[in-house]
């Protein structure tokens, strides 16, 4: 907001003016950080200048200087957008753990693998899980994580690959017990 | 590796040989100039055939060049025994000065562009076109077996003159360099019956389809090593199939991204004898079948040492992996997004590491594990994976680069891209790893303090150059007065290369390096304070580097001229920027030296001084 407003001289509306900001202060807005992005302090000014390098006129503070980082351009073409920066929504799903009051609700995008997942889940309920293989589900521990799939089947968390799992993965159920054993075990 | 390592021993004794015969031969002219000479100096206790036969030995440019200083009959000898020459710079001297020189070379290196060209910072039509040193090999090395280009610029007919022109061309090694499409591949691939090398690595290629793999005949069996890990489209892979298949002597392979798992599992099959394997993607959703499948084939692949790609990885196949790991000498993960504790359990399995490229996604936890199972490490290079995004708050820190340095002691490589350093840290870095020979630190804020005292980081560098006695080359970042220049002058006795941006306080850090550094070769500056005077220090020091390169410093145009004007045998090249005016600024400035004079294909906006 730059103070480009004129006021009538005699109403002083300035004044009265509602801002944000001490009292006294003004409020002068500064320019555009420098495209360039020199430190503020020493900031030798015969190389100010620097903006000029080929950017083009900027929008506010997030230009970039040419070449800077140095970093060659085939390596820059070379990413997917990380896992965790994708856009559109979350996929979030209800958990339940088998003896707790209400139930939580997680966003499986944010977690890259079960490993993370499995981890935050213990954490969120304070328990452990144990060890997974594929023969024997998991075993070292009363809890079995369980997941009802789009068929509406309840299956152990860990058989599918991660990326069709958070796919297909419609609510989570930590289940206790014998009937986690009954599931658990060599079925 | 270990073929390098031998080679320079036998260098270093050859040198040691050379030494004697050296002052043997001074020995000699001095008793043949001297009024008195003892009978025993009449002769040489070196005759010629020893003599040549030694020099042929040598494989060292730098020796070869020394060699050749030494006198008359030394530099024929030794031009008439060389079969490689490497030209840094391929202004510096023209294709027939070499060919007149060296008339029997049948390997060529070249390289073009100053490095900045990298990032953008050159013109696109520059130069650096290898058309005409074709043209003269064609007519004076009619059996050259190998080129290797850098930075050139190389059209697809120059591509298939090459493939027409040489009949024993062996190998074609192409890195950093633009001005051809597949087609010049393809011509490649047609023509040239005994290529045993195709490295196509890193380059601005105009995609015109995977067509070209296919144009290797059926008979063709001869290719050791194929690299097109940066060829972006899809290729015929049933023709990819084949061709590994016929080629039984393929030791390297580097294939693209588009070569999924499954199809990867099946070239393995056929080359368990390779040493080098750049993976495509990693990431199919396989059946637990085609996973064990995978995993029995990097089972029989035990010569790996060298492995790269991994593409779109998937931390749950890395296990597939592990039985080649315990061979791996150097494992390039710098396009691969892995998390801290995903690279921590494949380390785990690469005990004989000593080369590591990550990107910065593994945090320095990455880093401690890295530190934890590397002992042997001696390069590391860590790559930011998301460069221009100021929002993000991962990344390395000074915490990782510390860890590493605790547990790899015999670290003497290093490139870091980080965004907070302290002096603290990189002191301790260099007190732990005193052999650094490559030092390259990239603060990517540019002109960022010591974020915990916020003060300059000249101490770190300072320490980096007093600690490190072998240091060669060294890139600088960070918040730097000229004290850090100061150093570098003072300390860095062995460096030659030296990379500098958005740094110093005046002309005198500039001045210093100039006048401290004997060996300095390359100086390349961008956004310094650094004007006229600097730049006229160096007067009589830049004919004995390859070259200095100065962009948006305070050089002016007049300071260009001048030195145009003392130095005629250095080029002084000024690239102007549209609309600028004739007498300001010099904005882009290049100068090497050359014997070749001033050269004839600069554009328009290239102005020779």
């Amino acid at each position: 907001m730059e103070g480009s407003v004129a006021y009538e001289n005699d109403l002083n509306l300035k004044a009265t003016e509602l801002r944000l900001g001490l009292p006294g202060t003004d409020e002068r807005e500064e320019q555009p950080v420098r495209n360039n992005k020199r430190p503020l302090q020493e900031a030798d000014e015969k190389c100010g200048a620097n903006g000029k390098s080929d950017n083009e006129t900027a929008p506010p503070a997030k230009a970039q200087i040419v070449g800077w980082p140095p970093i060659r351009s085939y390596r820059k073409n070379s990413f997917q957008p990380k896992k965790s920066e994708s856009e559109g929504p979350g996929i979030y799903v209800k958990v339940s753990m088998d003896g707790a009051p209400y139930l939580r609700k997680i966003d499986l995008k944010v977690y890259t693998g079960y490993p993370e997942l499995l981890q935050a889940l213990e954490n969120m309920f304070k328990f452990t899980i144990g060890e997974y293989s594929e023969r024997e589900g998991y075993k070292g521990s009363d809890y079995v994580p369980t997941y009802e799939d789009k068929d509406g089947d309840w299956m152990l968390v860990g058989d599918v690959p991660w990326e069709m799992f958070i796919t297909s993965c419609k609510r989570l159920r930590i289940m206790k017990g014998s009937e986690a054993k009954g599931l658990g075990c060599g079925v | 590796m270990e073929s390098s390592k031998l080679k320079r021993e036998k260098d270093s004794q050859i040198s040691d040989e050379l030494n004697e015969l050296r002052m043997e031969s001074s020995e000699l002219k001095k008793a043949r100039d001297s009024p008195i000479s003892d009978e025993s100096y009449r002769r040489s206790s070196f005759p010629d055939e020893v003599l040549e036969r030694v020099i042929s030995l040598l494989n060292s440019h730098r020796d070869r060049s020394s060699v050749s200083l030494v006198c008359k009959d030394w530099y024929n000898m030794e031009r008439w025994s060389r079969t490689h020459v490497f030209i840094g710079n391929c202004y510096s001297v023209s294709p027939e000065i070499v060919a007149q020189r060296f008339p029997k070379i049948r390997s060529v290196t070249l390289k073009g562009k100053p490095r900045f060209s990298d990032f953008n910072l050159v013109p696109q039509n520059w130069g650096a076109d290898v058309h005409a040193w074709l043209v003269v090999f064609a007519a004076k090395y009619p059996f050259l077996e190998e080129l290797r280009l850098k930075r050139m610029t190389i059209s697809d007919a120059s591509l298939e003159f090459l493939a027409s022109s040489f009949p024993n061309f062996k190998a074609l090694s192409l890195l950093s360099c633009d001005g051809f499409s597949t087609n010049g591949l393809a011509a490649i691939a047609t023509h040239c019956k005994n290529l045993t090398e195709l490295d196509i690595h890193e380059n601005d290629i105009d995609d015109k389809g995977g067509g070209w793999l296919s144009c290797f005949p059926e008979s063709f069996t001869s290719l050791e090593v194929l690299n097109f890990a940066n060829v972006t489209s899809d290729i015929n892979f049933d023709a990819l199939e084949r061709l590994t298949g016929r080629c039984k002597s393929m030791r390297v392979l580097k294939v693209n991204r588009s070569i999924s798992l499954e199809q990867l599992q099946r070239l393995l099959a056929n080359a368990p004898h390779l040493t080098e394997l750049g993976t495509g993607s990693f990431s199919q959703e396989l059946t637990p079948h085609q996973y064990e499948d995978l995993e029995s084939v990097f089972n029989n692949c035990k010569n790996i040492h060298t492995l790269s790609g991994l593409w779109e990885v998937k931390g749950l196949y890395l296990p597939a992996l592990y039985p080649v790991s315990t061979h791996l000498t150097f494992l390039n993960l710098s396009y691969a997004v892995l998390q801290s504790d995903e690279l921590a359990k494949l380390l785990v399995h690469c005990p004989q590491l000593r080369r590591l490229w990550v990107l910065d996604t593994v945090d320095d936890k990455g880093l401690e594990a890295v530190g934890s199972n590397c002992p042997l490490l001696e390069e590391l290079r860590v790559f930011p994976a998301d460069p221009f995004d100021e929002e993000i708050v991962h990344g390395v820190t000074e915490a990782g680069f510390v860890a590493v340095s605790y547990g790899c002691p015999r670290l003497h490589y290093v490139l870091y891209f980080c965004r907070q350093m302290t002096n603290a840290a990189v002191t301790t870095v260099v007190q732990n790893c005193p052999n650094f020979t490559h030092f390259r630190l990239c603060i990517m804020t540019p002109g960022q303090p010591d974020y915990l005292t916020n003060e300059p980081m000249d101490e770190a560098f300072g320490a980096v150059v007093k600690t490190c006695r072998k240091l060669r080359r060294l890139s600088v970042s960070g918040y730097l007065t000229d004290l850090t220049f100061e150093h570098i002058g003072r300390y860095a006795k062995n460096l030659e290369t030296l990379s500098v941006a958005f740094a110093g306080s005046s002309d005198w850090g500039m001045q210093c390096v100039l006048a401290g550094c004997p060996k300095l070769r390359k100086l390349e500056i961008r956004d310094c304070p650094f004007g006229n005077a600097a730049l006229l220090s160096g007067l009589e020091k830049y004919e004995s580097m390859r070259s200095l390169w100065m962009s948006a410093c305070n050089v002016t145009m007049n300071g260009c001229r001048l030195l145009a004007r003392e130095m005629p045998r250095l080029n002084v090249e000024v690239m102007k920027e549209e609309g600028s005016d004739d007498d300001g600024r010099a904005d882009k400035v290049y100068v090497y030296r050359s014997i070749a004079g001033r050269r004839r294909d600069a554009p328009s906006s290239v102005l020779t001084l």
